[in-house]
């Protein structure tokens, strides 16, 4: 990728500075004043205490906040095994993106369709979906909602996202603490009974300040916060339509999440501006541009289905056709280079589900996947789930009775249990067990017989070094 | 006395920027070569795939021996095939086949409802979109390279250590496009 949009690059790095100081300066002013408003000299202590606070928080969110978001949202990292598409997809637009490292890809285990990327650098990102949009989505679909994640990944959105998200967050935090501790423990009453003397008059008056100014704080630094965030989900659009190659893509996915009903669970105030659609917005129905954190997604859709092509140009054209008195949205140095780029055809496919209840069944099937069960199919065509601590090597079926052998995997688990400390014993001599082996010829499928002359298959799941033979018993090593 | 000076900070100078160009032009060579191992490493993927999923669809589809037997042939060919121009052939050739394969396997809904030929579906479908970004990135290199041999000054550094301009890695438009299917 010849264009790495080095402008927008610098251009968010600028903004990430300006925002950290005046948002770090909010926080400063703020303590201020709720020192002030405590003590007549408190305010140099407030100050104190909120750099304290901002540094603590600074250096937390720099170092730890993605995992933190991550945690937040209940997102689970995710192997090649548990969705083969997603990962396949994440791969692919790695690859289109030319990205150095592969992000992690997490699953949240949510019926609501979004996703959201995190990261402090491009090397160490995250891709996070949820289980709803991974049911409600096709392959084109999906893709073009990763490239704009991997876009966000690309452009350094994430980071200033995370960042001043946390931020952001803080702030809030302080003056909610500081105006509840008024509501709840009377303290103005406690300053009012010394309201006598001068001094305890400009105490009070300084009180109001403190007021006014704890609750104007969080409504100016997410004003602050969200012009800039809603330029970005534009850019995001305009990278994933030149990544994918086609923009019809992510246009219908976001008609499928725009159009969802259900609420998002783990989102909140400070989570949402990350989120590929608002998950907040169903609450609201009317959010005035302001204080929106994301362009109308309809507008998005619109600018995305007039695109003659997929290049930066085309973008440009069609967001000046849908918004003809907006100011340009792509930086200059990307339109520089005149490159025509034209669409691909869709792919065949049709893996959506064909009902809602299909839909709901498919989340369900993928939040347990996601934990780890194992799945296995009757003859009579009922799916059994199994947790993954089932620990009997047959199952009966619950609806015709059948009795269906565990697959070893789920045994094998156990039985490296059972291993290693027979293992940690024969350190010491106990045991000299001697054990067949059998050497991987790659990572799929594969069988192999064990010394009694059963067969047993080996999953590319498969990880534990050893296998027992359900029928004499005993041990085959499995190497590679 | 000065004039001796003068044509000694030229001739620096030009030294200084003769090895600029030659390095360049190496790391440029190499990263056409980078991008050439990750388109390869997917075509050997593909190679990988393809007896499994036929294998897989040959229970199923024994009116279509047909359509197999191209996939098998292209397959051959497309891992005989050296050099670049002989290879984008005959990869384009088998991503043709397999087009034509998956519009086949519409007809037959017990193949598609094996989970086995699903996931085999899912990761050719996978591979052969990876094949495209590569090719994407590696005829951006490609055409950054030729530009450079191509221009001056670098082209006189190119000519004295013959540097040759690389190949792109082209699929012929009538395998690139997918048949639309009417009904």
């Amino acid at each position: 990728m010849q264009i790495q949009m080095w402008e927008l690059i610098a251009a968010n790095r600028r903004k990430s500075w300006i925002l950290f100081f005046c948002m770090g300066a909010a926080l400063l002013f703020l303590g201020y004043v709720i020192g002030e408003s405590f003590a007549k000299t408190g305010g140099l202590i407030g100050i104190a205490i909120a750099f304290v606070v901002w540094s603590i928080l600074s250096l937390v969110s720099y170092f730890s906040g993605d995992s933190l978001i991550l945690f937040m949202s209940k997102a689970k990292e995710v192997s090649h095994e548990v969705h083969p598409q997603l990962f396949n997809v994440v791969e692919e637009m790695k690859i289109a993106a030319s990205l150095p490292v592969m992000p992690k890809v997490y699953i949240m285990p949510d019926a609501a369709p979004n996703a959201f990327a995190v990261g402090k650098s491009v090397d160490k990102s995250a891709i996070v979906v949820t289980a709803g949009l991974l049911s409600r989505l096709n392959r084109d679909e999906l893709q073009g909602v990763v490239a704009h994640e991997m876009s966000h990944i690309l452009n350094r959105d994430v980071r200033f996202l995370t960042f001043a998200g946390i931020l952001l967050g803080s702030i809030v935090l302080l003056s909610e603490i500081f105006l509840r501790s008024l509501w709840y423990s009377g303290s103005s009453r406690r300053y009012r009974s010394r309201t006598s003397s001068s001094g305890g008059q400009a105490q009070a008056i300084m009180m109001i300040v403190s007021i006014v100014f704890a609750i104007l704080a969080p409504i100016l630094a997410r004003l602050l916060y969200l012009a800039i965030s809603r330029k970005r989900e534009y850019l995001a659009d305009a990278s994933a339509a030149r990544l994918t190659r086609y923009p019809e893509g992510l246009a219908s996915a976001l008609e499928v999440i725009s159009s969802n009903t259900l609420p998002l669970e783990a989102a909140n105030k400070v989570t949402a501006p990350m989120f590929i659609v608002n998950p907040l917005l169903k609450k609201k129905k009317k959010v005035s541009a302001l204080t929106s954190t994301h362009p109308p997604t309809s507008e998005r859709i619109k600018i995305l289905r007039s695109m003659y092509g997929a290049g930066f140009l085309d973008y440009q054209s069609s967001f000046a056709s849908v918004k003809p008195k907006a100011s340009s949205i792509i930086p200059k140095s990307a339109l520089r280079s005149k490159e025509t780029l034209s669409k691909r055809a869709s792919s065949i496919d049709d893996s959506k589900p064909k009902s809602l209840k299909e839909g709901v069944r498919n989340v369900g099937d993928l939040i347990r996947a996601v934990n780890g069960y194992a799945f296995l199919v009757c003859a009579c065509g009922l799916k059994i789930k199994l947790p993954s601590n089932y620990k009997k090597p047959q199952v009966s079926c619950p609806k015709c009775n059948r009795n269906i052998a565990v697959p070893l995997v789920q045994v094998a688990a156990v039985v490296t249990a059972a291993e290693a400390a027979m293992k940690k014993k024969d350190k010491d001599g106990v045991f000299g067990v001697s054990v067949n082996s059998y050497t991987r010829k790659g990572k799929g499928w594969e069988s192999f017989s064990c010394a009694c002359g059963a067969t047993h298959s080996i999953s590319p799941v498969f990880s534990a070094g050893v296998m027992t033979c359900t029928k004499c018993g005993s041990k085959t090593q499995i190497k590679g | 006395m000065i004039f001796l000076w003068i044509i000694l900070a030229i001739v620096v100078v030009a030294a200084v920027n003769f090895v600029g160009i030659y390095n360049s032009l190496v790391q440029l060579r190499n990263r056409v070569k980078n991008a050439w191992s990750q388109i390869d490493v997917q075509l050997k993927r593909r190679h990988d795939l393809i007896p499994n999923l036929i294998e897989t669809a040959k229970g199923y589809m024994q009116h279509e021996r047909e359509t197999l037997e191209g996939i098998t042939q292209a397959r051959s060919q497309a891992m005989s095939a050296d050099g670049v121009g002989a290879k984008s052939k005959a990869e384009g050739q088998l991503s043709g086949a397999m087009g034509k394969f998956f519009l086949v396997v519409e007809n037959y809904p017990d193949l598609k409802a094996n989970q086995n030929f699903l996931s085999l579906q899912e990761e050719l479908t996978s591979t052969e979109n990876k094949i495209a970004f590569s090719r994407q990135g590696y005829n951006d290199q490609v055409l950054f390279f030729n530009n450079k041999i191509q221009m001056f000054p670098s082209n006189v550094v190119a000519g004295m250590f013959t540097f040759k301009p690389e190949e792109f890695f082209e699929i012929e438009d009538k395998e690139k496009e997918v048949p639309k299917v009417k009904f």
